[in-house]
Formats: structure tokens, C-alpha cells, sequence
């Protein structure tokens, strides 16, 4: 019955829990997030930490050592050029890991801003679907070369040449990809407007910005933490492309997109070069997908709890 | 309600509404030119009294939740006035209207869409209390709790989501959030259409419960006839984006002038069999016309059982046929009276019981 009083447990009432910790004692409880934030870890901390123990220079080159096998001096084996690939491995992990989590956090933020200003503001609708539109109708390949080929230079000299393709290449893949979120983020956002607890916000007089930040995007929480998971594997793809067109980092400037295309020349005679950057991919974009998966259930009430 | 004393000229009315009309645009074609408007609330004029339920009734699709609405300016109106307490909000702008919204609150009628999903209820009754005061926080909780008292909630309830309650509690939660800002006029919206029977009547208690305790005025709307005849002091009949009969309730339950409240209050089930039996149903005919392309004269005269040649030409005007009582029918204007053995002999009910 609904207004039965309850069972004499008239304790003091308590003060309101903080959320997060229910968040917490939720995403604690998903077996597979907690595998993939753990995983994760393993990976930053090894990408990160790494070299500090295996010290040898991903650059060096000892030519009679090339096109080896694994062993106990190069477990990875070695390349073409008698470098380490574990060494490699390392060093490109730095530059994908935060290529990808950059340009999925800034092609993110792009996306939901459009997608929510689209879905909640009539006004804006039309203008910014249609620059949606123009975004995925460009032909993403031509527009980066033209892109790369006219700023490269200028963010070389600002940003030294490492650092001014790593902000080129962030840059450039996030203005090309935050079309899908922003799309899934206003369809949502075109469906919430219209809930009844929005209605009721206006009745209060809460204003728009205010009725965005705590009913709408809570909500649309769910879409954009997968495409989330999903940029960033699309991310590290993308900037190896780019790598392999020879418009990204230098040629010998380890990232796991340029390994994984500089293996697959010899991908008959020494295939495990091309499964050590490959995996790594996948299982970094496994991990991530997990902890999104928990993530996102956490965040949900009316998932929280069962 | 038990007073029915107040029901016809209080002092002054709180609300006042007039010729409100709210019209939705039609966009059609390849250019999305405006080709008409649904014209969901039609020049409707009322005004609802301190202290009383105004029952606002009618036939799904007529205009009763979107008439609510517009009174509390959750949307742009077409046109007309609405004041309360004197003061005209029908042409302010949403940032004038915050500082009014603490005045005029609203309940929901689906209690499971009205209620964030992702706020815990202490969050959702507090709400209106981060917009509109400056509270500290342990004050904030206190009021908090207090509301939930007055709704009858169990105050441990305070961390939970709104998922994991029941129907009726989850209504309790809407009325609290109404509650929190001391409103004077609150807008029912079916708020007890979406509850099971049982619950329906512990929630219109407690509305009439807060109504008695902290002197709201309610405009309480419903397609249940019954229900509305028990919490409404006047009630207000709905066709078609207008107002055809505004009464006293037992003036409207005993003898209704309009042949559309007299069709709607055939349909109420009778409890007593013999009389069941012996009772006239008025079964209308067809369907309501379209709210965008209403019929010409009265907006009935498609379905009206007494209409007559002027009610296909001349859109009648409310009428006070009986000190208090309202309709909007030409049967009732002195000008118009059929005549004897006119059409309308045929199916003229009984009016009283």
C-alpha cells in the first residue's frame, strides 16, 4: 500500500547520500568494468612507466640484430631496421593512448554541445543539423590533407614538430568526427524536451541553461558515453591512417597505427609484428568499451541496485 | 470539499482568464509554409475564486491539459489575457514570469514522466528551492523533510529515485514539489487519471487535505466525472477548444443546460440498477472535428441531438440562464427558444433527475 506507514524504523532520518558513492558501489559490482579499468590501468601504467624500466631507445638501430624472432634480449622481437618492437611499442603507445582519449574527449564535447544546443533550442535546429550535414558529406580524407598540408608548418614552429602534429592531429580528428554524437545527442534531446519533468522544471522557473546541466544531459548520458568508447578506437585508427599517408608523425616516430602499417609489408614472413600493435588496439579499446559499459550502467538508477 | 457556500461570488477571483486562445501552427509542403493551426484552446474566459476547485471536464483531445498549461505560461499563448492576483502574465516573457512562478505550481498526470529519473526524491523536492530561495543547505533538508511529512512519505525515503516507488507515491512526490515554494493556485493535471482506483481517492484526499491546511485554489482538471463531482465547488465543461458550461457543481450535476454536459453526464454509470435501467443514455454521434478546422456557428452543432438551422450559422455566447450558471447554447438564448415540436422534442431529456 502506498501510504502505509512503514515498519517502526523511525531512526533519525538520514542526511542525503553523496551520489557518487552509490556511482562507486555500482560500478564496483560490474565483474567486466572492473576488468577493464583494472586492464586499463595495466596499459597506462605500462605505456607510461614502462621505459623507465626497459630502457632501451625505440630508435636505435642495430642492424645486424634485425627481423628477429622473440627472445629474452627483444621479447617482441625486432624490425627491419634491428629496432626493439617492444621499445616501439611502448613509445607508440604514449602518442596513440593520447591522441585517441584526446581527440574522442574534444570531438565528444563538440558533439554533444551541437547535439544538445540542436535538440534543445528550435532556433538553432535547422543552422546546426545542416553544418551536420555539410560535416559528414565532406570528404574526410581530402579535407585533412588540405588541412595538414596548410597548418602544418605554422604548428610546427609554434608547438615544436612532435607537439605541433600531435595538436594537428587531435584537432583534425575530433572537428571530423563528432557528427555521429552530436546526431544520436539531439535525436535524444528532441525526446526528453518533452517528458513531463521537464514541463514540470519550467514550471518552476528553472532557466535553460540550468534545465540543461541537470535534466537533460544526465540523460542523455547513455549515448554519449558509447560513442565514447567507440572514439576512441576510431581515434587511434584514424591517426594511424593518417601516419601511413605520411601527413601525421614522422616516419620514425613510433605510435601503434604506424607500427601496425609498417608490419603489414612483411606480414608473411613475421606475422607476430603485426599482432603486437594490433592487439594492443583492440584490447586498450575492449578495456575502455567495459568500462563505459559500467560506467554508463552505474550512472543509471534504475539499473543501480539490481 | 465540504463548503460549497464559497462556490459562486467569492470577494475576488485569484485567477482571472480571458479569451485565452493557444494555437498550434500547422506547417505543411515543401517549404514548411504555415498552412493553419490546431486551435486547441479557443477563446476560453473564466475565473476561478480563493480557496475553491475549479473542474475543468471534458472528452479526451478537447483541450483541458493544454488550457492548464497555457494558464501557467508553460507555453506562448496566441492570445488573451490571464491574470492572478490581479496580475497579468498572459504577455511576459519567461524571464518576468520566474519571480511569479513561486505563486502557481503545477501536478503532473503521469507521475512516472513528471519525476526526473536520475534526481533522488530530495532532489526533486528540492528543486524548486534551488531556483527560488537561499536556503542553506541543513534548512533546505528540513523543508525538504517537512514537505515529505505533509504528503505523507516516509522521510528515509529522502536518498531513493523515483523508480523505485509506487504510483501513488510517486504522485505524493509531485504534489510535494508543487508544494515546496507555498504556491496559492496549483493546476491539477489528471493528476489522478494514471493511479489505480484505490489510490485515486487517497490522493484526491490529500489534496483536499492540503487544500483545507495551507488555502490553495485549485483548477483541478479530469475526465472523471464522479471525481470532479466530489472535489470541484464549479466545474467547467470542455468541447472542442471552448467553454460550453460553467456551473456550481450541483447546479451543473442536477440540472446541466448543455446538451453536451447533459450527453457527457448520461454516460456516468448509475449505481442503482432500477434506475440504471430506466435511465436515457444520450449516445452522440460521430467524432469531434478537427481542432484545426472547427465547424462553422457552434462548435457542437455536428453532434448536437437539439441543434437548430442558427446553430450551423451563429456561434452562440455564454449565457447566464440561471444566477451562476453558464452555457454557451442558443437553446437558452430568449431570441432562439425552439418551438414547440421543433426537432428537438424528440430527444429532449429529462433535465433534473
Amino acid at each position: 500500500m502506498t501510504d502505509a506507514p512503514m515498519i517502526e524504523t523511525m531512526e533519525i532520518a538520514r542526511p542525503p547520500r553523496n551520489q557518487w558513492l552509490d556511482v562507486w558501489d555500482q560500478f564496483r559490482s560490474h565483474r567486466g568494468a572492473l576488468l577493464g579499468a583494472a586492464f586499463f590501468a595495466v596499459i597506462l601504467a605500462a605505456v607510461f612507466l614502462g621505459p623507465l624500466i626497459w630502457q632501451i631507445d625505440p630508435t636505435y638501430i642495430d642492424i645486424r640484430a634485425r627481423n628477429q624472432g622473440p627472445s629474452l634480449a627483444h621479447p617482441f622481437g625486432t624490425d627491419q631496421l634491428g629496432r626493439d618492437t617492444l621499445a616501439r611499442m611502448l613509445a607508440g603507445g604514449q602518442v596513440s593512448l593520447a591522441v585517441g582519449l584526446t581527440a574522442m574527449g574534444l570531438s565528444l564535447v563538440l558533439g554533444t554541445l551541437i547535439g544538445v544546443l540542436a535538440g534543445y533550442f528550435r532556433r538553432l535546429d535547422g543552422a546546426l543539423m545542416r553544418l551536420t550535414d555539410l560535416f559528414l558529406a565532406l570528404p574526410l580524407l581530402p579535407l585533412l590533407l588540405v588541412i595538414i598540408m596548410l597548418f602544418r608548418d605554422a604548428l610546427r614552429s609554434a608547438f615544436g614538430p612532435e607537439g605541433g602534429i600531435f595538436v594537428l592531429i587531435v584537432f583534425v580528428i575530433g572537428i571530423t568526427s563528432w557528427m555521429q554524437t552530436a546526431r544520436i545527442v539531439r535525436g535524444d534531446v528532441l525526446a526528453l524536451k518533452e517528458q513531463e519533468f521537464v514541463l514540470a522544471a519550467r514550471s518552476i522557473g528553472t532557466p535553460s541553461r540550468r534545465m540543461i546541466t541537470r535534466h537533460i544531459l544526465p540523460n542523455v548520458l547513455s549515448p554519449i558515453m558509447v560513442s565514447a568508447t567507440l572514439g576512441i578506437a576510431s581515434a587511434i585508427i584514424t591517426e594511424s591512417a593518417l601516419s601511413f599517408l605520411g601527413l601525421g608523425f614522422p616516419s620514425d616516430f613510433p605510435t601503434w597505427g604506424r607500427l601496425l602499417f609498417d608490419s603489414t609489408d612483411y606480414l608473411q614472413q613475421y606475422p607476430e609484428r603485426v599482432i603486437w600493435p594490433g592487439l594492443a588496439i583492440s584490447l586498450t579499446v575492449l578495456s575502455v568499451n567495459y568500462m563505459g559499459d559500467g560506467l554508463r550502467d552505474a550512472l543509471d538508477p534504475r539499473i543501480r541496485g539490481r | 470539499m465540504s463548503e460549497t457556500a464559497m462556490s459562486d461570488r467569492s470577494p475576488r477571483p485569484l485567477v482571472e482568464i480571458r479569451d485565452l486562445r493557444m494555437h498550434f501552427p500547422i506547417h505543411a509542403g515543401v517549404l514548411r509554409r504555415r498552412v493553419g493551426a490546431v486551435r486547441a484552446v479557443d477563446g476560453v474566459s473564466f475565473d476561478i475564486h480563493e480557496g475553491e476547485t475549479l473542474g475543468l471536464v471534458g472528452e479526451s483531445g478537447c483541450g483541458k491539459s493544454t488550457c492548464g498549461r497555457a494558464i501557467l505560461r508553460l507555453y506562448d499563448i496566441t492570445s488573451g489575457s490571464i491574470r492572478i492576483e490581479g496580475d497579468e502574465i498572459g504577455t511576459l516573457g519567461q524571464d518576468a514570469l520566474r519571480p511569479r512562478r513561486p505563486r502557481m505550481q503545477m501536478v503532473f498526470q503521469d507521475p512516472q514522466a513528471s519525476l526526473n529519473p536520475r534526481m533522488t526524491v530530495a532532489r526533486i523536492i528540492g528543486e524548486p528551492l534551488d531556483e527560488h530561495t537561499t536556503l542553506s543547505r541543513a534548512e533546505k533538508r528540513d523543508r525538504i523533510y517537512e514537505l515529505m511529512d505533509a504528503v505523507g512519505l516516509n522521510r528515509n525515503f529522502a536518498n531513493r529515485y523515483p523508480h523505485q516507488f509506487s504510483g501513488g507515491q510517486r504522485q505524493r512526490i509531485g504534489i510535494a514539489r508543487a508544494l515546496a515554494l507555498n504556491p496559492k493556485f496549483i493546476v491539477c493535471d489528471e493528476p489522478i487519471a494514471a493511479l489505480d482506483v484505490s489510490i485515486q481517492a487517497q490522493v484526491v484526499n490529500l489534496l483536499e487535505d492540503l487544500q483545507d491546511r495551507f488555502g490553495l485554489t485549485y483548477l483541478f482538471i479530469s475526465h472523471d466525472l464522479s471525481m470532479v463531482r466530489h472535489i470541484a465547488d464549479r466545474v467547467a465543461v470542455m468541447y472542442l477548444g471552448r467553454v460550453v458550461e460553467l456551473a456550481p457543481r450541483d447546479s451543473l450535476y442536477g440540472a446541466p443546460l448543455h446538451p453536451y454536459t447533459q450527453a457527457l453526464l448520461s454516460a456516468v454509470p448509475e449505481p442503482d440498477p432500477d434506475l440504471e435501467a430506466s435511465r436515457r443514455h444520450i449516445i452522440l454521434k460521430g467524432d469531434v472535428p478537427s481542432p484545426a478546422n472547427p465547424p462553422e456557428g457552434c462548435n457542437f452543432c455536428t453532434r448536437c441531438p437539439q441543434a437548430m438551422p442558427i446553430c450551423h450559422r451563429i456561434d452562440p455566447e455564454m449565457r447566464e440562464p440561471r444566477p451562476g450558471h453558464f452555457a454557451a447554447c442558443h437553446l437558452h438564448d430568449p431570441d432562439h427558444i425552439p418551438t414547440a415540436g421543433s426537432t428537438a422534442a424528440n430527444d429532449q431529456p429529462q433535465q433534473g433527475e
